[in-house]
This record gives C-alpha cells, structure tokens and sequence, in this order.
C-alpha cells in the first residue's frame, strides 16, 4: 500500500467518522430530549421504624407513573420514578435530593415523611426551582418562612390533625389527655396542637413525654402516665413506635385504665401487630380503603392498586400515588414541564383522586381533604387479612380546621 | 402527688427498669466474657443479637413452638460464634486490639444487610407464647407475665454462667486464661479451643437476648444498633472483662434509664453516658475492672 492511499484512507475515513457522528449527534440529542424520559425523584426511609409505610409509598408512586406510562406518558414522554432511601435522616434526605436534582437531572420531586426530612427536601427543591410534592405531616412547609412556591402538601399536617382528631376524641372519649409523642417535630407539633384542642374544649393536659424515634421499649413511660390517671393517652408516634407502644401498653393493661388515641392510626401497623393488641384503639386517619364501598374514585384506587400489588393499600400509599399524579397531571394541564407553569396549574386546583373531594389552598399549597375517626375491629368483627377499621365518624375537608393564610405569614 | 402514690409509681419504675436492665445484662455478659479472655471487643454483638431474634422468629414460624426457638435462637448463634472464630478472628490474634474491632464491625453490618435481604426491611412481629401473653396484678403494678419470665431466664442464666466459670474445671481454665494466658499454655492446655467456646457462649448469650427481647420489641435490622453501644458502656462501667460488673452495671443502667424516663424523659438517651463519664471519673477501670487491661 502505498503512503498516499493510506493518508487518503486515514482523511476519508475521518470524514465519514466525522459525517456519520456530528450531524446524526446533533440530531439525536435533540430527539432524545423529546424523547428522554421524564424523572420523577422519589424519597422515601425504606429502612429503619418507618419502613412498611415508606414500602406503602413506593408502590403507591408507582402505581400513579404506571397508569401515567399506561396511557402514552406525559406529554408524549415515558416517566421514570427514582425511588431513593432518606433513612429518616434530614441530612441523607438532603443529600439524596441533591444527588437527584443535579445527577439525574428529576423535573420532580416527591415523598418525604418525617417533618424534619421534608423540609430539608424542601430546601433543596426550593433553591433548584423544582416542584415538589411532599406526601408526609408537617407544619413548617405550608408557612412562612420556608414556604416553596414550588412545594405542595398532599398530606394534611399535625394542625389539622389535632384540631379534627383531637376535638372528636375529647368529646367523645374524654377530656384529659396524656401525649407520648415521638421526639421530632411531628410528635412535637402534635402536643402543641392537643394542648391548644383540650384548652379549646375544657378539657386538660394532665402530662406529655417524649421519646426518640425507634425507641423499642416504651415500659419506663407507663408509671407516670398510670399516675397522672388521664382519660385518653394520645400515642403521637408513627411505623414502628406505633405497634411497640400501643402493644407494650396492652402488655402493661394500660387500656384498661384509659382510652388510647393514635392521630394517625396505621393500617400497616394494625394488619402487623393484629386485633387483640390494638382492641379498643381509636385513631383516625385520612384513607381507609374501606372507603371504596362508598365512593367511586376509592373504588376505581383500590381495585387498581390490589390488581398491581395483590395487597390493599393503605393511606400512606395513598398519599403517595396522590401526591405524584397531583404534579404530573399538572403538567398535562400545563402542556409544560416549566415549574411556574406547572405550579400555575396547582394553585387552586381541586381534585378527587382516590378519597372524595381535595384542593389545593392557593396561597399555601396545602391539600384539604376530609378525616375520618377509626376504631380498631376486634378479631370476631375484623374481616379478612386488611377489613381491620370501623369508620366512626367523617370530619369534613375545611379550611377552617387550618391556621389562616395570615396566620401562616402569607400576604 | 400522694407519697401513696409516688411510692407507687416508684416501685413500678424501679420493676420496668429492671427488665431493661436484664437485657443489658445479657449483652454485657456475652461482651465482657469475649473481652476478659480474648481481648476482642466485639463490635458485631448487637447485630448477633438481632440475628438472635430473626433466628428465634423463623424457627417459631416454622415449628409453631416458642420454647423451640428459645432454645434454637441461642444454639444457632454460638454455632456461628464458632465459625465466625475459627475462620475470622483468630487470625487476628497477636495483633492490636483495633484489628478484631474493625473486622467484627465490618462483619455487623454485612450481618444487618443480610437480614434486609432476608427477612426484609419491614421489621416483624414476635409473639410470646399463649401462657405468658397476660399480666399479673402485683399490687403496685399490671406487669406482663413474659417480662417476668424474662427476669427469671436471665436470673438463670447468670446463676448457670457463675456455677460455670467458678465450679467447673473448663471454668477454672477460662478464669486461668483471663488472667495468664501464657502460663496456662506453659501447663500444657490448648486455649485455641477455650477460646473457640467462650466466643461461642458470647455470641450465644448475644443470640438469648435478642430471642427474649424481640416478643417485647419486636424484631428489625436495626436493633441492634442503639441497644449495643448501651451495652458496652455498661461493660466499661462494670469493668471491661468483669462478669459481675456486667450484672451489677446491667441492672444499675437499667434502673438509671427508667428513674430518668420518670423525672427527665429527654434525658434517658444519654444518662447512660453521663453514669459512664462520673464512674470513669471516680473508678477509671469501672466497677469491678482491674487496672491496666486496656493499656
């Protein structure tokens, strides 16, 4: 072969290499950009005392990108969901949704459960403008100053909570309250709102104690509360804690001297722990999948998600395939992935999901949504593995349950 | 408050501490015989303690039987303890101190990630048997019939463990090798095999708490976590290798913790640091501990 043909070759080649890549990549990135699918970052503690409801959350997220893929994606595009572990930590949470917003580039965001992870997801979504639907109680992100206008509250909040919850169980249980609270701000903010509810209805609070989240014997608190003799013990915790309190205070015959109360009483616990432990418990909460009975949308929800899980879900799962389809059907609505546009598309926006009439409050993005006071079924009257609930009362969707926009710091 | 009644809610707070304390007792046990002996600090026992209480939880599902997977929980956890000897620790011996440390740190969180793989990370629940699901009225008190069985397994356990190391000829030969190793292989024993066994009875004794612990608590990966850094301040406290300052300390922090949940609920997660800071203090080698073993 002669030096000349090999250089020519060695030009040829180059510019067909040259031809075939730069045109064709140009071409492909901006067809990948159509393309590419949409990222929905999903945070959630799948481990630790928090892991069956963060379980819940997943599937329940993954059921509403399903049913979004299943009907030809968001505008045009397919949409993945990133579910990442926060560990109940604010710092992992943190750090997880940085990791999601400038490595995988999500257009949303979603989950979060403590009050404490949340709103250092917030944080971060607030500074990258990206929305944010946050599927967990918290006080803080619906107020001033950390409000986001691009953060939006599926779940209701330790306010709400108290004051629907809270008035039902003073009235119709009794008026001295003893809180146990988890030792963060949910349980923190659930005191506050029980004092506030005892003061309001006459009653009062005979003690409160706290304990870290994932304490796993609870034994030492029951002298005092036996001795301060309320009527009704609030357990203001959650996962874990919920089953090993409530089930140490059976052991301890602590339900025999008092009314036990969970403001958010937990369908995965309950199915857990089963009907002798949790006899005579009362709570309340804001899905019930016995619901179905009555409204369609809860039917349309639970027979999908049975299909897809062969489980029924339960509320956190609910929130959770709420709160991801919330933002991806605004952005339908929006015909835009632009955050301002899409956050256009949720102020004020008024939905039924899966439980009956919610609406986002437009000056702070809190969803109202009805509550409904359970009462634990014993084992005669439960039916099947997950017929665990009575619904006892409806508290309706308000916004006179919540503080006021002014209250809130909002203009 | 009556004094009536603060006598008791007293003497009720001083019953709750004293299970917590067994549960410490029984770690520290298992943590003070592995150090007194073997000098490894034993970073992997809280995870053997929560493998105890999955163990426990399989065997009771499969068989239905509690007293079975009482028995089998610890049993499966020594025979581990001796594998995890032979083929991990004892190439480590001769070396400093820090070197068992990481390996069996290491070894506890593979431990943990292995129970999510398993058993999963949803945590279950453990269920004492049908005769002790009840309380019994002690007067000042409603106290659970399990936790009451617990006091008792554990008062046997360390009666057993006393008669065993004070009594028994294999006994002497442990207390021998605490104190001289050197001297004990002079006279012609082989302490590769003591050591051997009294990893074993630790891991074992790990595998006893988490069994009897888990109807209370319930059963997940992570349980292990908080309850094993307790357990080594009650070691140090005690005295590092001491049996009687493992019991003596187990039942005081016990008590500390529940008379702190009573007047400081705050306060209960750290009290046991404080009671660690005063002793080391006042007795830097802990209660029972004899001076210069960590040096």
């Amino acid at each position: 072969m002669k030096p000349t043909d090999r250089r020519s070759f060695m030009k040829g080649s180059a510019a067909v290499a040259a031809g075939l890549t730069f045109p064709g990549w140009g071409a492909r990135v901006a067809r990948a950009q159509a393309k590419d699918p949409i990222k929905v970052g999903f945070l959630t503690p799948l481990t630790g005392a928090y892991a069956a409801e963060a379980a819940d959350q997943q599937t329940g997220a993954t059921l509403a990108v399903e049913e979004i893929n299943a009907r030809g994606g968001l505008l045009g595009r397919k949409v993945d969901l990133l579910v990442r572990d926060d560990q109940l930590k604010p710092g992992v949470g943190a750090q997880k949704a940085k990791e999601l917003i400038e490595s995988e580039k999500v257009q949303f965001m979603a989950g979060g459960f403590s009050a404490a992870v949340q709103m250092a997801v917030n944080e971060q979504t607030k500074k990258a403008k990206v929305i944010y639907v946050s599927t967990g109680q918290s006080n803080e992100i619906t107020a001033m100053p950390d409000w986001s206008p691009y953060t939006f509250h599926e779940a209701i909040n330790p306010f709400i909570s108290a004051h629907a919850a809270g008035t039902w169980a003073a009235n119709n249980l009794g008026k001295r309250f003893y809180v146990l609270a988890a030792d963060y701000a949910y349980g923190h903010q659930l005191l506050d709102g029980f004092t506030r509810v005892a003061k309001a209805t006459g009653g009062t609070m005979v003690g409160s104690a706290n304990h870290p989240i994932g304490t796993g014997d609870y034994s030492a608190f029951f002298p005092r509360i036996q001795a301060a003799k309320p009527e009704v013990l609030v357990l203001a915790n959650f996962g874990k804690d919920q089953l090993n309190s409530v089930k140490q205070a059976h052991s301890f015959g602590l339900k025999q001297q008092m009314k036990v109360f969970c403001p958010i009483l937990l369908g995965t616990m309950r199915r857990e722990g089963g009907p002798d432990i949790f006899e005579g418990v009362y709570g309340s909460t804001t899905f019930y999948w016995e619901l179905a009975e009555k409204l369609p949308s809860a039917r349309r929800f639970v027979d999908a998600y049975q299909k897809r899980f062969t489980r029924l879900p339960f509320d956190y799962a609910g929130y959770a395939y709420s709160g991801v389809r919330l933002m991806l059907e605004a952005a339908e609505r929006a015909k835009s992935l632009e955050p301002d546009k899409v956050a256009a598309a949720l102020g004020g926006h008024a939905y039924e999901h899966y439980k009956g009439k919610q609406w986002i409050r437009k000056c702070d993005h809190q969803s109202f949504q009805d509550v409904y006071i359970i009462r634990s079924r014993t084992a005669k009257e439960q039916r099947g593995e997950s017929g665990i609930f009575d619904i006892v009362a409806r508290v309706e969707a308000s916004e006179s349950l919540e503080r006021s926009c002014k209250d809130l710091g909002h203009a | 408050m009556t004094l009536d009644l603060l006598l008791t809610t007293l003497s009720a707070q001083l019953f709750t501490g004293l299970v917590l304390g067994t549960i410490y007792v029984l770690l520290a046990l298992g943590l003070s015989l592995i150090f007194g002996l073997l000098t490894v600090v034993n970073f992997s026992h809280g995870s053997l303690y929560m493998l105890g209480a999955y163990l426990g939880f399989s065997v009771l599902s499969l068989t239905g039987n509690f007293w079975l997977a009482l028995l089998a929980a610890p049993v499966m956890l020594a025979f581990l303890g001796l594998v995890v000897e032979r083929s991990l620790i004892r190439p480590l011996y001769g070396r400093s101190i820090d070197d068992p440390l990481l390996l069996t740190f290491g070894l506890s969180l593979i431990l943990i990630e292995a129970a999510r793989l398993i058993w999963g990370k949803l945590g279950l629940t453990f269920d004492p048997p049908a005769a002790l699901a009840g309380s019994v009225n002690l007067g000042f008190i409603y106290f659970p019939s399990y936790r009451l069985f617990v006091i008792c397994v554990t008062a046997v356990v360390v009666i057993a463990l006393a008669l065993f190391l004070g009594r028994t000829d294999l006994g002497l030969i442990v207390r021998a090798g605490t104190r001289d190793p050197l001297m004990v292989r002079a006279l012609g024993i082989d302490l590769n095999r003591v050591w051997l066994l009294v990893f074993g009875i630790g891991c074992g004794l790990a595998g006893l708490a988490g069994v009897l612990a888990a109807p209370m608590r319930g059963v997940y990966a992570e349980m292990g976590v908080t309850v094993i850094i307790e357990s080594f301040v009650v070691v140090v406290v005690g005295g590092m290798g001491s049996l009687a300052g493992a019991v003596v300390a187990g039942l005081l922090m016990g008590e500390v913790v529940s008379l702190t949940t009573l007047v400081a609920p705050k306060m209960a997660d750290i009290v046991v640091f404080i009671v660690m800071a005063v002793v080391l203090m006042v007795r830097p080698s802990g209660f029972f501990g004899e001076a210069g073993l960590m040096e």
